[in-house]
């Protein structure tokens, strides 16, 4: 077993199979919009747990702060003013961040071996140290979520606390949220959880009330519960049916083995270079140039 | 407070935050409590996720309390007297009250003084010149018995009932459209929520917090809902009451500890200059029952008063020196911060401490702020933070733009710790006191605030010793039996404040027993005396620490009652009680009006239940004792008597500066008759001439006052001053979304970035558009946030009539471009 205590279902750029022994529970954050007040616990609770400050910005006409995610701001509060009914003002209050895809794009689209990890219980997380800061996860995430650092151009976002998941806690935002707008459990508790909200909402008037649990990206284990599941872009444009750009099928399904292809064609020959010509050697004052080089 | 003490009997928060989550319908009105209160604000969301709860927001700004409710109704800020006002006339036109809890538990009954009128905007007994009211005629009918008349039948015209409903039936649904701005439909659609509460298995709890307290009429707006509450019957109930939500974490605290200049602790007070004779002081404060067969519990008040002078001068304090009377200060006058304030502004002041307080910041008028600072000689800062106050004499370019070189006023700034760095007690807003432990040691050279009292108290003491002085007795008398005298323990201030038998206290029924030994701790403060044998420091904590420990360290949550009510959890005052005037959950006979919100009832002998009888235990239902043990009369009041200083019934006045720059009820009689106005200040008050918009400050749940700006996490997720305004006036003034403007009133300008919204709509009232700018009041130019103007740079320097709480919410200003 690796150093992490959650096993690893699929790794970036990987094909070597993961450990499948243990009986891992899928697990899933529930936002349930209709409860939350826009207070930020779940953000301070984020910048807290995760060691991270984004710098103290500028108001730019919202209550949104920081304005946008970043490499700093994991999780970030979006406030739309909507009328959904004529003369009926709402407010919705959406926490965004990564909705932890069961078909990750980004981690389809990491070329970095390793970089990007789903866990068996379904958390997406990113490996900085595998990073090579190329941002095709930015391209490959259908929601916009992952930012590039400008500090140590690696990628960032929302890792679902899975440190604190790992020892069995609840992610940071989860512990902060003081209206039980945010859970946390497994998949299955948390869409029979979600269903009870759904009742209850429908019995407040909220007709089109539902779960926001995406297909298009196999499911997530970060959902929704929105009053109203049938416009998911009224909360500041969450993708009504979101799915993996066509460049990454591109990536993965063409070019990756034509590439792999052309990999292979390389080692081949090379293999053949070696049997016929025999092993490239150094000569001693390239290594030594080498190594004042390290140096 | 100084609403629900003349109502209730008790100036605290009826129910309790747990408790929130027995409601049927919560009402938000005068306060936010999703923004400000996020915290408690989840026993709203636990009431509508498990009792299928509504939730009803009325205020001038769709907030963020409003963005989860199920209706929200806009109203024009400083006019909520109207709309409850309006809502009680509803609530008797279409019969939807609790009769029964009416007749019994309210003075409606009560005849009034035949003199007592309301005529024209004003009570009877104004006197314009004083700008105050003879209140002798706000009073009931006394009959040869002693006790005031009552007529059961409600037939009579001059009873109490008779009087309200005359007194509101000019407030018809059209008068309060007309001024609140809330449209019709919206108004009645609220009434009819609230209106099904009345029935005895319905509750409906009010949430409010400074956006009543801090109007002109601040506590005249909180009495009204508090009537409503009674003409429910949801006073006393689980899931029902007056809910005053603190804005801070101990400001319960302090009034009950009486830091108020008029007060002592425990809701005692202190003398006026007049009362130098010690018998007639508490007499005076020694009511008699006014109805047959009343508890009437502040008969007690000597015993509380002589306790309180031991706790304080021990053996210094006898009866023959009238328990140290002598040393208590006799008042000339309330010194309310704006009054201390105005003195100091006119020169009359040399120093001042600020103790945990940010008056530039926190105060009306910051020009008058900062100019009186600048009179002083020297001015004394014991505070966590360097606050904005501590530096008023420092130029900060446009956000404090002072000449330094003109200042001479010396300041000391004495940092302490703040609240997680000590041990100690908070009381919140469920009058619960917790006790709670230190997280860290304060950083650098912070000492806790009793440490930097005392040091100075001692250093005065051995100066009076050395030097005398005019009256040094108080001074050298006072108890300091500390163990370490620089250094006042928690636990010992704790013991102190609860109080212990200073001789052995006999029991009244077997003169052989004796109940508690000396110098042990009370149990209660049913056993104070007032013959110098017990000492206790606040009357109402007794029983937080006694022999059995600390009280409030306790942490069991058990709940056999499913209703919150965890007896075992910290310690309530007073008692231990949760629910206050919990008798009247109960019906005449003693049986609980709803047997699922049963709290307490009569089991034939004694009272028993979940939470602890807020009435005499063994007092039969037959016996005719009624439930607000705390009012002479037995009852809460509808009619306020001489409690209030504007009136016995609240009447809608407009704030001092009033967008439409009349009162539609009653043009000659336009804000409160009765609120204090300095001159001077008079003159600074504008008009909707040259200021056209209702403004309105408020606080973000992103920060804590000026508190948090200090803090960097706090100052990402609301890094920058801005004001609110409505997509309309930004049309009408040409202000793009994010852009610059400039906020000016009488007093002065604010710069600050708009955010042009939704969420303010203009209002029609009285035939005008009215347009509100909404301030959050969170920058200053100390701290990590971005600089900014404080925000009280702007707001009028009147307050409420009793309690002179500044009018933060309504005044008025312009907006543009910057």
């Amino acid at each position: 077993m690796a150093l992490q205590s959650l096993d690893i279902q699929r790794r970036s750029a990987t094909t070597t199979p993961s450990p499948d022994v243990r009986q891992t529970m899928p697990v899933a954050k529930l936002i349930d919009v209709s409860k939350c007040i826009g207070c930020k616990a779940c953000q301070s609770a984020c910048m807290e747990w995760n060691d991270v400050r984004d710098e103290i910005g500028t108001c730019v006409g919202v209550y949104d702060n920081p304005p946008n995610l970043s490499a700093d701001s994991w999780t970030v509060m979006r406030f739309s003013e909507v009328e959904v009914e004529q003369g009926k003002l709402e407010w919705l209050i959406r926490k965004d961040g990564c909705m932890h895809c069961a078909d990750p794009g980004c981690l389809k689209a990491c070329p970095s071996p390793g970089a990007i990890i789903q866990y068996a219980n379904g958390i997406v997380d990113f490996h900085e140290e595998n990073c090579i800061g190329c941002g095709y996860c930015i391209t490959g995430c259908p929601f916009n979520v992952p930012r590039i650092s400008q500090k140590d151009n690696k990628a960032y976002k929302c890792t679902l606390c899975s440190d604190r998941v790992a020892v069995g806690m609840e992610p940071a935002c989860i512990k902060a949220c003081p209206t039980g707008a945010l859970v946390f459990g497994s998949k299955d508790d948390m869409i029979h959880h979600a269903e009870g909200r759904i009742t209850d909402l429908k019995e407040r008037g909220y007709q089109n009330a539902g779960l926001y649990d995406p297909q298009g990206v196999g499911g997530t284990h970060v959902m929704y519960v929105l009053q109203h599941a049938d416009k998911p872009e009224l909360y500041h444009d969450l993708p009504k049916d979101p799915q993996i750009s066509p460049l990454v099928s591109l990536w993965k399904g063409i070019t990756k083995p034509l590439l792999s292809a052309g990999l292979g064609l390389a080692a081949l020959v090379g293999f053949f270079h070696y049997v016929t010509v025999g092993p490239n050697e150094v000569k001693e004052e390239e290594a030594e140039h080498v190594e004042k080089e390290d140096i | 407070m100084a609403s629900l003490a003349p109502t209730f009997g008790r100036g605290a928060m009826t129910n309790h935050w747990v408790d929130i989550k027995n409601a049927n319908l919560v009402l938000i009105m005068g306060g936010n409590a999703a923004e400000a209160h996020p915290c408690g604000f989840k026993w709203v969301t636990e009431a509508k996720a498990h009792n299928k709860a509504k939730l009803v927001v009325v205020d001038p700004r769709f907030n963020r309390s409003a963005a989860v409710a199920d209706y929200y109704a806009p109203i024009r800020t400083g006019t909520d007297i109207a709309f409850l006002g309006g809502l009680i006339n509803y609530l008797l036109a279409h019969d939807k009250i609790q009769h029964e809890y009416v007749k019994k538990y309210t003075n409606a009954t009560f005849l009034i003084n035949g003199d007592y009128q309301f005529e024209e905007g004003l009570f009877s007994g104004y006197d314009a010149a004083k700008r105050s009211y003879d209140k002798s005629t706000w009073s009931y009918v006394i009959g040869a018995d002693g006790f005031a008349e009552v007529d059961e039948t409600l037939a009579n015209p001059r009873c109490a009932f008779n009087l309200m409903k005359q007194h509101y039936a000019r407030y018809t649904p059209d008068v309060v459209s007309n001024i609140c701005g809330t449209p019709k439909e919206q108004f009645l659609k609220v009434c009819e929520m609230i209106a099904e509460t009345s029935a005895p298995n319905k509750t409906m709890t009010i949430m409010y917090a400074l956006g009543w307290t801090q109007h002109s009429v601040g506590s005249q707006m909180i009495r009204t809902a508090a009537m409503v509450q009674l003409l429910l019957g949801n006073v006393g109930m689980a899931g029902g009451g007056v809910n005053a939500l603190r804005g801070h974490s101990n400001i319960q605290g302090l009034t009950d500890l009486g830091l108020l200049s008029n007060m002592l602790p425990g809701y005692l007070t202190l003398p006026g200059e007049k009362e130098t004779d010690y018998p007639t002081f508490i007499e005076k404060r020694t009511p008699k029952a006014l109805r047959p067969g009343q508890l009437n519990y502040w008969q007690n008040y000597p015993k509380f008063h002589v306790s309180l002078m031991k706790a304080w001068f021990g053996d210094a304090a006898t009866q023959e020196n009238n328990w140290a009377y002598d040393y208590l200060p006799k008042l000339d006058k309330v010194h309310d911060v704006l009054q201390v304030f105005e003195d100091m502004h006119n020169g009359k002041m040399n120093g001042y401490f600020c103790q945990g307080f940010n008056p530039l910041a926190a105060f009306p008028n910051k020009a008058k702020i900062g100019g009186a600072l600048a009179k002083l000689k020297y001015l004394v800062i014991i505070d966590p933070l360097a606050t904005e106050t501590s530096e008023f004499w420092k130029n900060f370019g446009e956000y404090n733009d002072v000449d330094s070189s003109r200042i001479q006023t010396e300041v000391f700034r004495l940092p302490s710790s703040c609240f997680a760095e000590e041990d100690g007690a908070l009381v919140n807003s469920s009058r619960w006191m917790q006790w709670h432990w230190k997280g860290a040691e304060p950083p650098g050279e912070a000492k806790g605030d009793p440490e930097i009292m005392a040091g100075i108290f001692s250093r005065l003491r051995d100066m009076y010793k050395k030097e005398g002085g005019a009256f040094p007795d108080p001074v050298l008398n006072l108890t300091w039996n500390y163990a370490i005298p620089d250094l006042p323990g928690p636990e010992e201030l704790a013991r102190e404040y609860n109080g212990k038998a200073l001789a052995d206290i006999a029991d009244p029924k077997d003169a052989t027993k004796v109940l508690v030994k000396a110098g042990q701790q009370l149990d209660s403060f049913a056993l104070l005396q007032d013959n110098g044998s017990t000492a206790s420091g606040c009357w109402i904590f007794t029983g937080a620490w006694t022999e059995k420990g600390n009280m409030m360290a306790r942490r069991d949550n058990a709940d056999p009652s499913g209703l919150g009510e965890t007896l075992g959890w910290a310690f309530a005052w007073p008692a231990n009680r949760r629910i206050l005037y919990n008798r009247a959950s109960c019906d005449p006979a003693g049986k609980p009006w709803d047997p699922k919100r049963s709290i307490i009832h009569w089991n034939g002998s004694k009272w028993v239940g979940f939470d602890v009888p807020d009435f005499k235990p063994d007092s039969a239902p037959d016996q005719g004792m009624e439930p607000f043990i705390m009012q002479p009369e037995g009852v809460a009041r509808l009619f306020a008597l001489d409690k209030m200083v504007e009136g016995p019934f609240p009447e809608h006045y407009e704030p001092f500066e009033t967008p439409i720059g009349t009162n539609p009820l009653h043009p000659k009689v336009v804000s409160n008759p009765a609120a204090r106005v300095f001159k001077g200040d008079l003159e600074q008050f504008g008009t909707a001439k040259d200021f056209p918009y209702a403004g309105t400050t408020y606080r973000l749940t992103e920060h804590f006052h000026y508190w948090t700006k200090h803090a960097v996490i706090n100052s990402v997720l609301q890094p920058q001053q801005f004001v609110e305004l409505g997509e309309e006036l930004a049309k009408e003034k040409g202000i793009a979304n994010g852009s610059m403007v400039t906020v000016r009133s009488n007093r002065g300008h604010i710069k600050a970035v708009a955010v042009v919204t939704k969420r303010l709509k203009a209002l029609t009232v009285n035939g005008k558009t009215v347009h509100t700018v909404g301030i959050p009041i969170h920058w200053g130019f100390k701290g990590v946030a971005k600089n900014g103007y404080l925000a009280n740079t702007l707001t009028p320097y009147v307050g409420d009539a009793n309690t002179q709480t500044p009018e933060f919410k309504s005044f008025l200003v312009d907006i543009e471009k910057a």
